[in-house]
């Protein structure tokens, strides 16, 4: 489903970001993409996903070539920023539907699908807002919302829960679940919270100065310790006290 | 392309049209212009003189600031969300140009309408023409002008673009023909692309179509489109943006 080979970007002034990254995901799995702040996760995922051109190394997404043919890979991937997308001063009805008609639906089917993810979303009746009536957690799920509406294979989630209160962290946790159970959504998502690493990943790739540090499931990176103590011990740095938890 | 523009453009008329009262205020300065000074002209001067003057006034000042729209939309993450769908980003930018050009259009109408009130009168072909001029350099104004505010940043974009718009109002001889102007600041308004659009746009309204000045405005305007869509074209690529 995602494949990178040697992906690098140095960014002009020449700060190298990411120096190197090798990634592999398979369908259906749920990754999730570690590393403390400044380590090239959030690079990494706006190369991945068509936003920044890669400076060398290869990738394939979803099926085509990230660099040869970006509007493929655009058809087929969902993206969920670190800030979102919501227009706080819109209709969310609006914005619904033209996220939708820009994926080649006809106005009525760009509705009828918003209303069955929102519907899925637990968001039903909430579209006549505009996005700043909504709580953080309600925003969140829209922001997943506009990344489904074309029903794509993998779905990219930055930092889903920063932010929320436990209940709506639990919630989303919960969805995100069932996008992978019932709907087969590959799912690769970068967090702060090694708790959610834990609950949710199947996988985690730990990233630290640009380049994988490590890779394995949350029991085997663990290995007796806890996540965090092995967090620390890959990275060689505090991740708590750089999300401020 | 073309439907993903047409889609964007009627998603930002639909905004735009909620907020009414945005395009009256976006050419209340023009108008204060026409019904507080534009009598005062009259008495030396003519309608059909100083209303092109406003119009290219409105212009720069309306579209000029139409970057502004865009800056909200960075900031809440939506431009973003919009350049990962498979729209291209060109249609990202045009659409939005086609719904400034419908202000445009909306407000130069009022300007007219008023104009004419007073006592302008424009034969049809050159009023005609006239337009498609006006609406041609608007667009170009907000094309250009979505590259500023996506390149100079959203703190800068409202002091800078409303300033910039002072001189460049001035120079191009909106309120007083240049020709009455000393050397010195007649060879500054020359290097201002303005002055020629607006000498152009006086030609017209004056029922003159096949004169150099009419040609050199129309040039002018041609180069400042290319130039706009293709400067707006490019920030809206960019990596960064």
């Amino acid at each position: 489903m995602l494949r990178t080979t040697g992906l690098t970007k140095t960014f002009e002034g020449g700060v190298e970001a990411v120096k190197g990254v090798d990634i592999s995901v398979e369908a259906g799995e749920i990754v999730g993409f570690l590393g403390p702040n400044g380590a090239g996760k959030t690079t990494t995922m706006r190369m991945l996903t068509t936003l920044l051109r890669p400076t060398s190394g290869t990738a394939t997404v979803a099926g085509h070539d990230l660099l040869g043919d970006p509007r493929e890979v655009r058809r087929r991937i969902g993206y969920v920023s670190q800030g979102g997308g919501v227009n706080v001063m819109a209709p969310l009805a609006d914005e619904l539907e033209l996220q939708g008609m820009l994926y080649g639906l006809t106005r009525a089917a760009a509705r009828s699908r918003y209303r069955e993810v929102l519907a899925r979303l637990d968001l039903a009746g909430l579209e006549e807002r505009v996005g700043g009536a909504l709580s953080g957690g309600q925003r969140r799920r829209f922001d997943i919302a506009f990344a489904l509406l074309h029903d794509p294979r993998l779905l990219f989630l930055d930092e889903p829960t920063t932010g929320l209160d436990p209940q709506s962290r639990a919630n989303l946790w919960e969805h995100v679940r069932s996008l992978r159970e019932e709907h087969g959504v590959t799912i690769f998502l970068t967090t702060h919270y090694l708790d959610e690493a834990d609950a949710l990943c199947d996988r985690l790739l730990i990233i630290d100065g640009g380049r994988i540090a490590a890779e394995g499931t949350p029991a085997e990176l663990k290995a007796g310790r806890t996540l965090d103590e092995a967090f620390l011990d890959i990275t060689g740095r505090s991740l708590r006290e750089e999300a401020g938890v | 392309m073309l439907r993903d523009t047409w889609v964007l453009f009627r998603h930002s008329l639909r905004a735009t049209l909620k907020q009414k009262l945005g395009i009256v205020f976006g050419a209340v300065q023009p108008l204060l212009f026409l019904v507080l000074f534009g009598p005062i002209f009259a008495t030396f001067g003519t309608w059909e003189v100083l209303v092109p003057g406003l119009i290219v006034q409105l212009g720069l000042m309306s579209m000029g600031l139409a970057g502004f729209g865009v800056v909200f939309d960075r900031r809440f993450g939506v431009l973003e969300r919009l350049r990962v769908t498979p729209a291209s980003r060109l249609a990202l930018l045009l659409g939005r140009v086609l719904n400034n050009a419908v202000t445009m259009v909306v407000q130069t109408v009022m300007l007219l309408a008023v104009g004419f009130a007073f006592g302008m009168r424009v034969p049809i072909a050159g009023l005609v023409a006239g337009f498609v001029l006006v609406v041609v350099l608007g667009a170009s104004l907000a094309a250009m002008s979505y590259a500023v505010a996506l390149t100079i940043g959203e703190q800068l974009f409202a002091p800078v673009m409303s300033t910039a718009v002072i001189p460049l109002v001035l120079l191009s001889g909106a309120f007083l023909p240049m020709s009455m102007a000393p050397g010195w600041l007649d060879v500054l308004s020359r290097l201002s692309p303005f002055r020629y659009v607006l000498e152009a746009l006086r030609d017209l309204f004056a029922g003159h179509y096949a004169t150099g000045t009419v040609g050199l405005g129309v040039a002018v305007t041609a180069v400042l489109a290319v130039v706009g869509l293709a400067v707006g074209a490019r920030v809206f690529n960019r990596e960064t943006a």
